[in-house]
């Protein structure tokens, strides 16, 4: 099975489409590729000064500017990745409807360049982290697992929304709309234990993205994080952020099949 | 099972559209023909029940006007489209695309547009780079490969488009009216490319609306019309089929025209305020199929003038815009009345015209100066077909060889 989904022509296919997809991302600006690096660094920025100065929202979290940071970069990569994926079948409509190629491959290339970008990301944290002088521990290694999780979520939901695009253009709206809630209900800009009440906490480390978050900042940052496993103990229902995502990976990759027969009439 | 020698094998093929009618791409719009049920929905039949075989190392030709469903046929071919009902079996790799220069980008140069051309045939960088040169020496664009292809002319484009088309190197090859691109020798080019092909006994679907091209190149050939299968056959047939039809279409739809604006100003019909009207009606049939020696094709002209002045008619045969034929009334001396429907028949003999269209025009001269008053030259045409052997020319070639030894 997968011996086939990553045949010689596809590989070469998704590499040509994450290259054309590079070149012209920046073409035109001054700066071109280091915008990769300058936004998140330039974001961060604002950030820091918002909430590390004047709010003071991580007072006890260790290397919480860090902390701060991975969080963002690695939300953001969830947004970037779903957003552009939303569209990605029907920008890529002149394809589609004049040649035969894996439909799928559109949105994988989509979730390729969002990866490159991460990684990009990755290395403005490594940096932070340096100059932070935070402590490498044996749990970096988790990262990559934990990463992985993250891109399998955001995979799973890409297919599902670049299929409903299709048929119908409010999702791009509704998802942005999703966004900004689950922005503001994952611990991102303020640390979990600010939330005063522990049946909360519970609740919202029930999302994929806020355990993930979680995770990936113990394993990176700090063991001082709140994650789902120091919440529940050894309640079953750790394993529902996991349960969720295999869901949406299958959901998605199930709808997607179904349309994609149609996508070159629907477009 | 279909047997080996079969490219191709299409049978019972469908497809359906269906319409939306304000395109429910809004959830709004779901919710609101949900609660109609339907009624926003109108279903398009672009094929019904279409089937034929294309055999291995056959050049093979369709054809049909615009809106026939050509291209969605094509496009079943390619998998880009799955039937609604019936079974496509392809026996081998076909080319993927159904259009030229698929995925262009202008903002690439030359190079990688074809990088990634080639990589959406199934290529990779390492193929590519094996027959790049090859690319562009048939394209003959050395110097403008590190130019932003939007900085490139449309023909040039085209000619970097169908260099890399080729080679894809697939069992069968399907080409969508490509043949009438770029300049005359790059088409002579392509011209010696396909008849290697030919030569080769490579599978090739050509579409085309060129019927010189379906003569030239093909072996058998399909005309579809309305969805449907309307011949298959020899490619001169079909040829003659098809521009039987176009003539038929022309001159349905000239006939409406002239019954709403029949005094408008036309490039082709214009009628004076001394004419009242100036028709051609075709009484014998518009194709001859191998004409005998003194087959006819007959027509009458009808016309109706508003003042008594002395007038004459004249026709004239055309093939191409160029009068083969003329001849006027003026021996003939009728004395017309206004407000009175003259009818005149002519005969054309077809003994000296060979395969080909003709076109048949009609003019009203006021006798006093030679002034035009009125002409028609839209309504009708014929078509004669003398099959393969009668070699090229517009007229019959009656003359001999003699050989001085």
């Amino acid at each position: 099975m997968l011996k086939r989904l990553f045949s010689k022509q596809n590989r070469a296919l998704l590499s040509e489409l994450v290259r054309t997809d590079f070149k012209l991302r920046y073409q035109g600006s001054v700066l071109g590729y280091l915008w990769s690096l300058l936004r998140p660094l330039l974001i961060f920025v604002i950030l820091y000064f918002v909430f590390v100065k004047f709010l003071k929202l991580g007072n006890g979290v260790p290397h919480y500017p860090v902390y701060l940071l991975l969080g963002i970069v690695v939300w953001n990569f969830f947004v970037e990745m779903t957003v552009q994926s939303t569209s990605s079948v029907v920008g890529r409509g002149d394809l589609i409807r004049k040649i035969r190629i894996p439909r799928w491959m559109v949105v994988f290339s989509t979730s390729f360049s969002a990866l490159i970008n991460l990684a990009l990301n990755l290395v403005v944290v490594a940096v932070f982290m340096a100059i932070n002088h935070v402590e490498i521990r044996n749990t970096l290694l988790l990262a990559a697992p934990i990463l992985l999780e993250i891109y399998i979520f955001a995979l799973g939901i890409s297919f599902l929304l670049a299929a409903l695009f299709v048929k119908f253009r409010d999702i791009s709206y509704i998802w942005e709309v999703l966004l900004q809630a689950g922005f503001y209900a994952t611990p991102i800009l303020y640390p979990l234990s600010r939330i005063p009440s522990i049946a909360f906490q519970k609740i919202i480390m029930l999302n994929p993205m806020a355990q993930a978050v979680q995770d990936i900042r113990f394993a990176l940052i700090t063991h001082q994080t709140t994650t789902i496993y120091s919440l529940y103990r050894n309640n079953y229902l750790i394993i529902v952020p996991f349960i969720v995502v295999v869901l949406f990976l299958f959901l998605g990759v199930f709808y997607f099949k179904m349309q994609s027969k149609y996508f070159a009439e629907n477009i | 099972m279909m047997s080996d020698d079969i490219a191709i094998h299409i049978s019972g093929v469908s497809k359906d559209f269906v319409l939306d009618r304000d395109k429910e791409n809004t959830i709004k719009g779901l919710i609101v023909n949900s609660w109609k049920r339907n009624k926003g929905h109108k279903v398009l039949n672009a094929l019904s029940d279409v089937s034929f075989e294309v055999k291995k190392g056959e050049f093979f030709g369709i054809v049909g006007r615009n809106g026939s469903g050509k291209s969605t046929l094509l496009k079943l071919m390619a998998g880009i489209y799955s039937p609604t009902s019936g079974r496509i079996t392809i026996n081998g790799k076909l080319t993927p695309f159904i259009e030229l220069g698929v995925g262009f980008n202008p903002e690439l140069t030359g190079r990688e547009n074809v990088y990634l051309n080639g990589a959406l045939l199934g290529f990779n960088r390492k193929e590519m780079r094996a027959m790049y040169e090859d690319i562009v020496d048939f394209a003959e664009l050395h110097k403008f490969m590190d130019q932003k292809l939007k900085n490139y002319s449309s023909g040039m484009q085209v000619r970097l488009a169908f260099s890399i088309a080729i080679k894809a190197q697939s069992d069968i090859l399907v080409l969508d009216e490509v043949l009438a691109v770029g300049d005359a020798a790059f088409q002579q080019k392509c011209n010696s490319y396909f008849q290697s092909l030919k030569r080769k006994e490579q599978t090739i679907i050509l579409v085309t609306h060129a019927m010189d091209n379906v003569n030239r190149y093909c072996d058998r050939a399909m005309l579809i019309g309305d969805g449907k299968v309307k011949l298959i056959g020899k490619p001169e047939d079909v040829a003659n089929q098809y521009t039987l039809e176009n003539l038929n279409a022309e001159k349905t739809s000239s006939k409406s025209k002239s019954k709403v604006v029949s005094n408008e100003d036309g490039s082709t019909r214009k009628l004076s305020e001394h004419v009242k009207r100036l028709d051609i009606v075709a009484q014998s049939p518009l194709l001859f199929t191998k004409p005998t020696q003194d087959e006819e094709f007959v027509f009458d002209v009808i016309y109706e003038l508003t003042e008594d002045i002395p007038v004459d008619l004249g026709i004239s045969v055309l093939y191409q815009n160029v009068s083969l034929i003329e001849h006027n009334t003026k021996k003939l001396k009728i004395n017309h009345n206004k407000n009175t429907i003259y009818t005149l028949t002519y005969k054309v003999p077809l003994k000296n015209l060979n395969s080909g269209r003709f076109d048949v025009s009609a003019a009203i001269f006021q006798k006093k100066g030679f002034i035009l008053i009125g002409f028609n030259t839209d309504s009708c045409s014929f078509i004669i077909d003398r099959g393969v052997k009668s070699g090229g020319g517009v007229i019959v070639s009656r003359g001999e060889w003699l050989i001085n030894e």
